[in-house]
């Protein structure tokens, strides 16, 4: 596996989400994860995908991601240079005595217990891939009930803003 | 200005300088054919939306315009698929503007309706769904605007019927508003320098220029350059006429059926200077033995087309004119600095003798079968190059594209990369249109025509005199060859049958002037007769023999050292692969070339 972080903006217009993923469906790109949301500019929207690049080049896909129309600008974020997170909520079979002991491993986790019933403990937790897998494998044993993740989310480190200036603009396409 | 949505629609196609469309009105769409009467526009009325679409196709192939077809919603929109993808492969500009339900019953499975922006995602450049009546004259402006710059293809603007009804202020926008396309049009100074350089080093370079630069309008920065430094040059299926056929450095084609010469060229090339071209895995055969000791320089508009399938040592992002004449001047400063011009007299005798060594040919019996490859090449010399030939797609393509002589861009319109059957009857109807100036010549097979002859009728009321050739074998050729060839002559489902429809009847049945031709020695006098009719459409009967097999050949997924000229050499080499060697389009592709 061979994982990239690709920060892409894209005009905020109805479709835009169905153009990106069809495009890797159909140029047979592999998306580990996508989150997309708002930005700070109402006409722009910020897609944050992970490519597994093992079998097609990322060039590639950041070249056809660029060609289409409505994709303004495409950085790739590397785990050194960029803040990367996701976050997670995990329902978690729970009895009286079991209860305390998940809470105390949500804790090493900064996990938040947001939710007790009599028979669950819904926590969430945020964080990198790795953190979260690491959890997930700690409350196996008690059984899990149900589990989301958001996929991953990035921003570059530093007070640099991707949003503005075009140094780290791509190519543009035809 | 106060008007409805539909005469926004028609008042933003005459703004764009739109003289023509082609289209089929239905509900939805309806709105937009009113104003149409009181318009200058005029509309070709095809018989079937993807015949319209190829239409568009054919018109912008042979004037170098956008093409403009216009449908109705729901199947309206679904037949210009087949259009709209051919488009979006060949790289033609197109506009398409549909008719779509109602707003309000978007999304609700009302009658006639289809996601035609969904389902046209894939093989369009752009599409919008105009959700505003305020917006029309943006998306159709934006449209051409994306359809005939960067890289061209096809745009459509689906369009409400009440969005075309709603009464609103039409202005037409002074500015387009794409914040994220802006194609590169002038190629990077310090590759363009190091492609002068590696240019000047070669010693059997070769100039392999595609359909790009027919699109860039490059064909007098090509010859500018290529005969600067007498470079060879090989010219692919959809780049035929940018470099004059008649001209002595011109190889011919590459590729599955191209020139022995030319395939071999690229192969013992140590330089293939590639413009506006892909390196398809028609011309490439087997990727990984392709032009194995080449270097490559790639130019193309499309930065996604570098590298995609072959790596190029010198990739060059632009626009093919631009860039080819810069590096025409950086070849030229390099020589003002000392540099000299390469010796390529021991290549050229070497091309030469390959081009004595391997000609195209086929054996046309006094009183044998007639060949279809006689009636294409007196086709191609009854119009010696004044005039367009549009074809179908299937073995008469291949002849049609290796013996005829293409002297100027525009004159070769065929289907290349989809590869749709069908595409010659209505893309000759759009390039007639076009250039009504100059003689336009279908050459389609039986197959083909059948797929989309109801367009004849198109051509007669419409007054568009093509001269529609079927080189009418009575079979699916390509597919008989390839079964014979790779399934041990084990024919299945290719019998058409020779005489039904009756073509000279059907010529009758629908306006056209009919003629039959089934000797070798009456070609000439029936072409004769046939461009003599004028005013009507002609459709021409040519019964020609179904055993005949287009050569050269590199059976799919072969490597280009492999060349088979003729069927005995095929027969008599006993490496013959059996069984799915490749299917048309199929199973032997390169797996690279899956990307």
């Amino acid at each position: 596996m061979s994982m990239h972080t690709l920060s892409v903006l894209v005009e905020n217009k109805p479709g835009v989400l169905a153009r990106v993923a069809g495009l890797f469906s159909r140029r047979g790109f592999n998306i580990e994860s996508l989150s997309v949301g708002t930005t700070e500019s109402p006409h722009v929207s910020r897609m944050t995908i992970v490519v597994d690049a093992e079998h097609s080049p990322l060039e590639q896909v950041t070249k056809q991601l660029n060609k289409l129309i409505n994709v303004l600008k495409i950085v790739e974020l590397t785990a050194s240079d960029a803040v990367q997170r996701e976050l997670q909520l995990i329902k978690v079979a729970a009895t009286g005595t079991t209860r305390s002991e998940i809470i105390e491993i949500a804790d090493v986790f900064r996990a938040k217990v947001v939710d007790v019933a009599v028979e669950s403990v819904t926590v969430e937790v945020t964080g990198s891939a790795d953190k979260l897998e690491a959890l997930v494998r700690l409350l196996e044993p008690y059984g899990i009930r149900e589990l989301v993740r958001s996929g991953t989310i990035a921003l570059g480190r530093g007070s640099r803003s991707i949003t503005e200036g075009r140094t780290l603009r791509l190519q543009r396409s035809a | 200005m106060q008007m409805t949505g539909a005469q926004a629609v028609i008042a933003t196609l005459e703004a764009e300088g739109v003289d023509v469309m082609f289209g089929h009105p239905g509900g939805a769409i309806l709105p937009a054919y009113d104003p149409l009467l009181d318009s200058p526009l005029r509309h070709v009325l095809a018989r079937h939306e993807q015949g319209a679409g190829h239409m568009a196709e054919g018109y912008a192939h042979a004037t170098g315009r956008v093409g403009v077809v216009i449908a109705t919603s729901g199947p309206g929109g679904t037949n210009l698929v087949t259009a709209l993808a051919d488009a979006h492969m060949d790289s033609v500009p197109v506009v398409a503007i549909t008719g779509q339900v109602a707003r309000a019953a978007v999304g609700g499975d009302a009658f006639q309706e289809a996601d035609i922006t969904g389902i046209t995602m894939p093989v369009t450049k752009h599409n919008e769904l105009v959700r505003d009546p305020e917006r029309i004259a943006g998306a159709i402006k934006e449209a051409f605007h994306i359809a005939f710059t960067g890289r061209p293809g096809p745009v459509l603007v689906d369009v409400p019927k009440d969005v075309l009804n709603a009464s609103f202020d039409y202005r037409y926008p002074d500015q387009l508003s794409l914040p994220g396309y802006r194609p590169t049009v002038r190629g990077h100074t310090k590759m363009v320098r190091e492609a002068a350089r590696v240019i000047l080093e070669a010693q059997r370079p070769v100039i392999y220029a595609g359909g790009g630069m027919i699109n860039a309008g490059a064909h007098a920065e090509l010859r500018q350059l290529a005969e600067r430094l007498r470079l060879p040059v090989v010219t692919t299926l959809m780049g035929r006429g940018v470099f004059p056929d008649s001209h002595d450095q011109h190889l011919g084609m590459p590729g599955m059926h191209g020139h022995w010469t030319a395939i071999t060229a690229l192969q013992q090339a140590d330089l293939l200077v590639a413009l506006g071209t892909r390196f398809d895995d028609r011309v490439t055969g087997d990727l990984r033995r392709f032009a194995p000791r080449a270097k490559v320089i790639h130019v193309d508009i499309d930065p996604a087309e570098i590298g995609k399938n072959r790596e190029p040592d010198v990739p060059i992002v632009g626009d093919g004119a631009v860039v080819t004449q810069q590096i025409t001047e950086a070849v030229e400063r390099l020589l003002a600095d000392g540099a000299v011009v390469p010796d390529l007299d021991p290549w050229w005798r070497q091309l030469n003798a390959w081009q004595g060594e391997h000609p195209l040919q086929w054996d046309q019996q006094a009183d044998g079968p007639l060949k279809p490859q006689t009636v294409i090449q007196a086709i191609g010399d009854k119009l010696s190059g004044a005039g367009i030939i549009v074809s179908g797609v299937g073995q008469h393509q291949m002849w049609a594209s290796q013996l005829i002589q293409y002297r100027t861009p525009r004159t070769w319109i065929n289907s290349g990369g989809l590869g749709t059957m069908g595409f010659c009857v209505p893309a000759a109807i759009g390039a007639k249109v076009g250039r009504p100036d100059v003689p336009v010549v279908a050459i389609d097979g039986d197959g083909s025509f059948q797929m989309t002859l109801q367009e004849l009728a198109t051509a007669s009321t419409e007054r568009v005199p093509v001269i529609f050739c079927v080189i009418n074998n009575g079979v699916l050729g390509m597919v008989r060859q390839w079964q014979e060839l790779f399934y041990e002559q084990r024919y299945s489902q290719v019998d058409l049958g020779t005489d039904v429809p009756d073509l000279v009847k059907l010529a009758d049945a629908m306006g056209c002037v009919g003629y039959r031709c089934d000797r070798a020695e009456d070609v000439d006098q029936t072409l004769d007769k046939a461009f003599a009719v004028g005013e009507a459409p002609v459709l021409v009967d040519f019964r020609v023999d179904p055993t005949e097999k287009v050569f050269p050949m590199v059976p799919a997924g072969g490597s280009n050292d492999d060349v088979i000229e003729s069927a005995d050499q095929w027969y008599a080499r006993k490496d013959t692969p059996k069984g799915g060697a490749g299917e048309p389009g199929g199973d032997g592709l390169p797996a690279a070339a899956s990307v």
